[in-house]
């Protein structure tokens, strides 16, 4: 399962106030901690600072990367600002995201292509998101096909099948995960990955949701997913998932983390 | 009056065939079909709204008991037709250009229903001009630009000028809203109101028109 850790995001008050500060100390603290908790990728968003985002995303990447060893998910839908980012990061980053909207589409391919980094494809277009699991399918096929077409191999394409929240369409979650394994049949050497917080939005205990969904999608071909690491029940849920999936041979991952929780 | 009750309970809790059934027998009794909206169903839909606020009910009882609502005004459309009853106010609504996010623009367009309000619902992707426009067309007192993307929340300034190009800026007000919207940002692009949510919209468009 690759983690992309959420918490570097100016959405939540916490991190604004810190990147707000300059404060590269806390900043760097919340990354760590991420990384310690097994994320693959640190999520760097600070879009709500709208025209400052150009400055501050590349300067984020910076002291983020001094810090922990690991590529970055750089999260925005600002082409400028993924552009500056890309320029000084080290590795190879997660671009997030590219969809099928044409001038989105026009604008972060050649990022893509230039800089080797893997992509996030949201299943969308011009025409929106599908309201069923065919025509969201369909978005991601035509996109995917598009990057491969470009140049960009299957491994480097991170599909979002994107979520609705089950609050507004109760069938938002059943929709999901068929879209996610209809993908995982379409696009075997790709990765799917979901943002998972938007499938909870107006519903209490949010946090149950969304783990109880990722397991869920996990079962469907799910390898991927942005969320909170830190957060020791979404850690538990995926490494009993996995477990129950036969995707954690002879169960000796949830068996050592079962342990050492016991020990600590 | 006692029967207007019950039809109010019965929208808070989302039941529609009580509202419908309700709703008909209290016209056969002689209510007077504006009066079943301002004193039955508006009242009801305050209710949903203030207990969504304060996380007393969540956004699926809030769509049951707006279908609820719905339905009884449906019973009533041909009397308010014949009596030509007015909505208490009119309010466009769109998601602004570049923005195909609809989620929170159709749960605002549900609330201000609820209130007794007529909505021109516009859509998603929606050009500044074409907002201007529609208020002109429908001669609304409020204008909802709904955005969740830092990239198209400049649109709505756009819509604000575009309003101002038109000559329409002191006949509307503007509310802003979505995820990455604040209250600064509304202040900073001179637009006359933000809400943080559907209910709350409603509250601060009440209190823009003074109802």
């Amino acid at each position: 399962m690759i983690i992309v850790g959420e918490l570097i995001n100016t959405s939540r008050k916490a991190m604004a106030d810190a990147v707000n500060r300059r404060d590269e100390g806390e900043i760097c603290a919340v990354a760590q901690r991420q990384a310690d908790s097994g994320a693959a990728y640190i999520d760097v968003n600070c879009g709500t600072f709208l025209e400052e985002e150009e400055e501050l995303l590349p300067w984020l990447v910076r002291i983020i990367q001094e810090q922990v060893d690991l590529p970055l998910c750089l999260d925005s839908p600002n082409p400028k600002a993924l552009a500056k980012a890309l320029e000084v990061h080290r590795g190879k980053a997660l671009i997030n995201s590219i969809s099928g909207e044409e001038e989105r589409f026009a604008q972060v391919l050649p990022l893509v292509r230039e800089s080797g980094a893997s992509v996030i494809a949201l299943c969308m277009d011009d025409e929106g998101i599908g309201e069923d699991a065919a025509s969201r399918l369909e978005a991601g096929k035509k996109l995917g096909e598009r990057l491969l077409n470009a140049g960009i191999e299957s491994e480097r394409i991170f599909f979002d099948p994107l979520l609705r929240p089950v609050s507004t369409e109760s069938e938002a979650g059943q929709v999901a995960l068929e879209t996610i394994a209809r993908l995982k049949l379409a696009f075997p050497q790709s990765h799917i990955i979901c943002g998972l917080s938007n499938i909870s939005f107006g519903l209490p205990k949010r946090r149950l949701l969304n783990r109880t969904f990722l397991s869920m999608a996990v079962a469907r071909g799910l390898d991927s997913a942005i969320l909170d690491p830190t957060d020791p029940e979404i850690r538990l849920t995926l490494l009993a998932a996995e477990a129950l999936l036969g995707k954690d041979e002879f169960c000796l991952n949830y068996l050592n983390n079962i342990r050492e929780q016991e020990e600590n | 009056m006692s029967d207007f009750s019950a039809i109010t309970k019965a929208v808070i809790a989302g039941r529609a065939n009580e509202v419908k059934e309700f709703i008909s027998a209290a016209l056969t009794q002689g209510a007077d079909p504006g009066l079943l909206i301002s004193e039955a169903l508006i009242p009801g839909m305050n209710t949903v709204g203030e207990r969504f606020r304060n996380n007393q009910m969540y956004i699926p009882e809030v769509l049951i008991a707006a279908r609820a609502m719905q339905s009884g005004l449906a019973v009533l459309k041909p009397h308010l037709v014949e009596q030509n009853v007015q909505p208490v106010g009119k309010i466009v609504l769109g998601t602004v250009k570049g923005d195909l996010h609809d989620i929170g623009k159709n749960l605002v367009g549900m609330m201000f229903e609820g209130a007794g309000f007529e909505v021109i619902d516009l859509g998603v992707n929606v050009d500044a001009e074409k907002f201007a426009a529609a208020v002109e067309e429908h001669g609304a007192q409020l204008l909802g630009l709904s955005a969740l993307l830092t990239t198209t929340m400049p649109q709505m300034q756009k819509t604000i000028a575009a309003l101002e190009e038109a000559g329409l800026r002191k006949k509307v007000y503007v509310l802003i809203g979505g995820a990455p919207v604040t209250q600064e940002y509304a202040e900073k692009i001179g637009a006359d109101g933000y809400a943080p949510d559907a209910a709350s919209a409603v509250v601060k468009a009440r209190e823009l028109l003074g109802i």
